[in-house]
């Protein structure tokens, strides 16, 4: 039983990692409907330019800013030549200028910095601590505290500033916020620069985990059924999202992966996602679409 | 002047309905078709039917494959490759496995498999919309991926898990060659776009693109939603499994699981957004767009000094270029290429005198 406790709190933790990057998915779908593959390809960028400042030099702060920074320049750019072009487009040809994004922003990061696999030392210890017998990772409850974190500093935002009171606005109907003077793009560039800054958090911690390299930007993968359990636009569904599928798929390899084979992570959760979806389609948390004809 | 419909009067109704209507254009494709079947045989060198106008062809029907359910029927898929996989696969183990089975009949059964397992992943769109059912078209990829490299049984017990082509033999005739496999491929492919052509013009397109433009609005009108959405994903699976075949067998040789991995879904879908959602042409032109593209860029980059640009930045400059033309793509020409190649046409009907 210990043993199965010990399971599921280190695949609980697991998971807050995958909300990590939902929530930078969650943030743009709310404010502009948009699906963003690229969420993947800018953990990577944040990741890899971070660690590249500080390996030429850089203090550990002064990296984050520049990097910071940068996200947010990219933010900008995004808005000003993908997202503004675009506008009134139907939601699937969003989502592959986002394809098309990612592509981009991977090559350019890897033009920028090389391709070769970077350590990150974030000074987070890793020895397992043991709690009533069980072994639980540090730098995972560490992980899960950041992202409590960002959860508190972004319903923040969202719920007690202005800035978030004109975002809520957005989310809830574009045409009637245009209409009492809010400005759609720069609430679009807001978000992504929002979304960046996520990404830079995730990628730190994801970087420290698995090494920064390419692969990074796979994670996007991991964080999708996390999205769809969670439905697109809730902040608190991905982290709910992020428990379920960590737990599920820590428990399904443990358990189930000695009768069917080894390798059945890549798609437990989608598996599971889609049971999900069979009984709730727009997620455990999102909006129910109403049609009309 | 040469290319306008004047004095073209249809005087029957199967004259009105026929594909191409102008006598130009009949000449033209006619032309085209024996050029491809008696020209390049006779002109084209191994590097070309090997590495240019083999991969185009199988690509180009892999992009009708997934355009049928995309572009026509408006489900976003992003399992493409693991149909591929299913169908060639399923050929592979039919060759292995019944004796004297003929190899068109192993592809189009290896099709027809991929079709059912495409199927079982398209039951869930009756309930599931729009970017939700991402998800399932992504269950299908990494479970069929999983499946194929699991169970060795799939592979024959082949210890690297590859599969290999089984001989190119058709009612006796050796296909084997690079020639050989270009005809095989040629003549599939326009068997097939021949019949996928005529399925977008019926009532079971006609019913699709009523689906892709509102769903509930056509269910409300009548169209059976469960059929028309069901038939979609089972014929997209059909088209991508011949391809599959096409690709592991006539193309690659040996193939294993994870040369159908995401990264191939992704080509396929590049290759219907640059060609042309809803388009059957679009899928030629945007499937040559992304066979000659990094060949091109090859051949530009040994152009410049040694050095300038080292093969990782090559792949990285690629991709970067890759990125910014798909969006310069949706943002200058949501239709893709075949938009462009409509718009040149009917510039060419008015042509030297314009209205």
């Amino acid at each position: 039983m210990e043993f199965f406790f010990e399971v599921l709190i280190g695949g609980l933790l697991a998971g807050v990692m995958y909300s990590l990057v939902a929530i930078g998915f969650v943030l743009i779908y709310k404010a502009s409907g948009v699906f963003n593959f690229a969420q993947g390809a800018m953990v990577l960028f944040a990741a890899l330019t971070f660690v590249s400042l500080l390996e030429r030099g850089l203090p550990f702060w002064g990296a984050f800013l520049v990097t910071l920074t940068s996200m947010v320049v990219l933010a900008l750019l995004i808005e000003r030549a993908v997202l503004r072009p675009l506008v009134n487009r139907p939601p699937i040809i969003l989502f592959m200028a986002t394809l098309g994004l990612s592509y981009m922003i991977e090559g350019l990061a890897q033009a920028l910095w090389g391709a070769q696999v970077h350590g990150l030392e974030l000074g987070i210890p890793d020895e397992p601590l043991e709690i009533h017998g069980m072994l639980i990772s540090q730098f995972d409850l560490f992980a899960a505290g950041t992202a409590a974190l960002l959860v508190i500093v972004l319903s923040f935002l969202f719920n007690r500033t202005r800035i978030g009171l004109s975002l809520r606005a957005v989310a809830d109907d574009p045409l009637a916020s245009l209409a009492v003077g809010i400005r759609l793009p720069r609430i679009w560039a807001v978000v992504w620069a929002a979304a960046g800054f996520v990404g830079l958090v995730a990628g730190l911690l994801w970087g420290a985990r698995l090494g920064v390299q390419f692969s990074l930007s796979l994670v996007v993968l991991k964080a999708l059924p996390v999205l769809i359990i969670g439905g697109f636009s809730s902040i608190g569904g991905a982290i709910v999202g992020g428990l379920i599928i960590g737990a599920a798929e820590k428990i399904a390899e443990i358990y189930l992966g000695p009768i069917i084979g080894s390798g059945i992570e890549n798609w437990v959760p989608y598996v599971l996602a889609l049971v999900f979806l069979l009984v709730r389609p727009a997620g455990l948390f999102g909006e129910r679409a109403i049609e009309r004809v | 002047m040469l290319y306008q419909e004047a004095g073209q009067l249809a005087r029957r109704y199967a004259a009105e309905r026929r594909i191409f209507r102008l006598r130009q254009d009949r000449i033209g494709l006619l032309l085209l078709l024996v050029f491809a079947f008696v020209g390049v045989p006779w002109l084209g060198n191994d590097y070309w039917f090997s590495a240019i106008l083999i991969p185009f062809m199988v690509l180009s029907l892999a992009g009708l494959g997934l355009n049928l359910l995309t572009g026509f029927a408006g489900q976003l898929s992003l399992g493409s490759a693991a149909f591929m996989a299913v169908g060639a696969f399923a050929a592979y183990n039919l060759q292995l496995r019944v004796a004297g089975m003929p190899l068109l009949l192993s592809f189009a059964l290896g099709g027809v498999i991929a079709g059912l397992v495409a199927l079982v992943f398209g039951l869930p769109s009756l309930r599931i919309k729009g970017f939700y059912l991402l998800v399932s078209t992504l269950a299908a990829q990494f479970v069929v991926e999983w499946v194929l490299t699991r169970f060795s049984w799939f592979t024959n017990d082949n210890a690297s898990g590859v599969i290999t082509s089984p001989p190119l033999i058709i009612a006796g005739v050796d296909f084997s060659s690079p020639q050989g496999r270009y005809l095989l491929t040629l003549g599939l492919l326009v068997l097939l776009f021949w019949l996928g052509k005529n399925l977008v013009r019926s009532e079971l397109g006609r019913n699709w693109m009523a689906v892709r433009d509102m769903d509930t609005a056509a269910a409300v009108i009548g169209i059976r939603l469960l059929k028309a959405k069901l038939l979609a994903f089972a014929i997209s699976g059909f088209y991508l499994g011949i391809a599959g075949s096409l690709w592991a067998f006539a193309y690659l040789g040996t193939v294993e699981p994870h040369g159908f991995d995401l990264s191939r879904s992704f080509q396929v879908l590049f290759i219907i957004i640059i060609g042309g959602l809803g388009s059957v042409l679009g899928n030629f032109l945007g499937a040559a767009f992304i066979v000659l593209f990094p060949i091109l860029l090859g051949n530009l980059s040994a152009l410049l000094p040694v050095g300038v640009i080292d093969s990782g930045q090559l792949e990285n400059l690629q991709k970067v270029l890759f990125g910014a033309l798909i969006i310069v793509f949706l943002i200058k020409e949501p239709e893709g290429l075949a938009r462009l190649w409509q718009r040149f046409r009917l510039r060419l009907r008015v042509w030297p005198l314009r209205y």
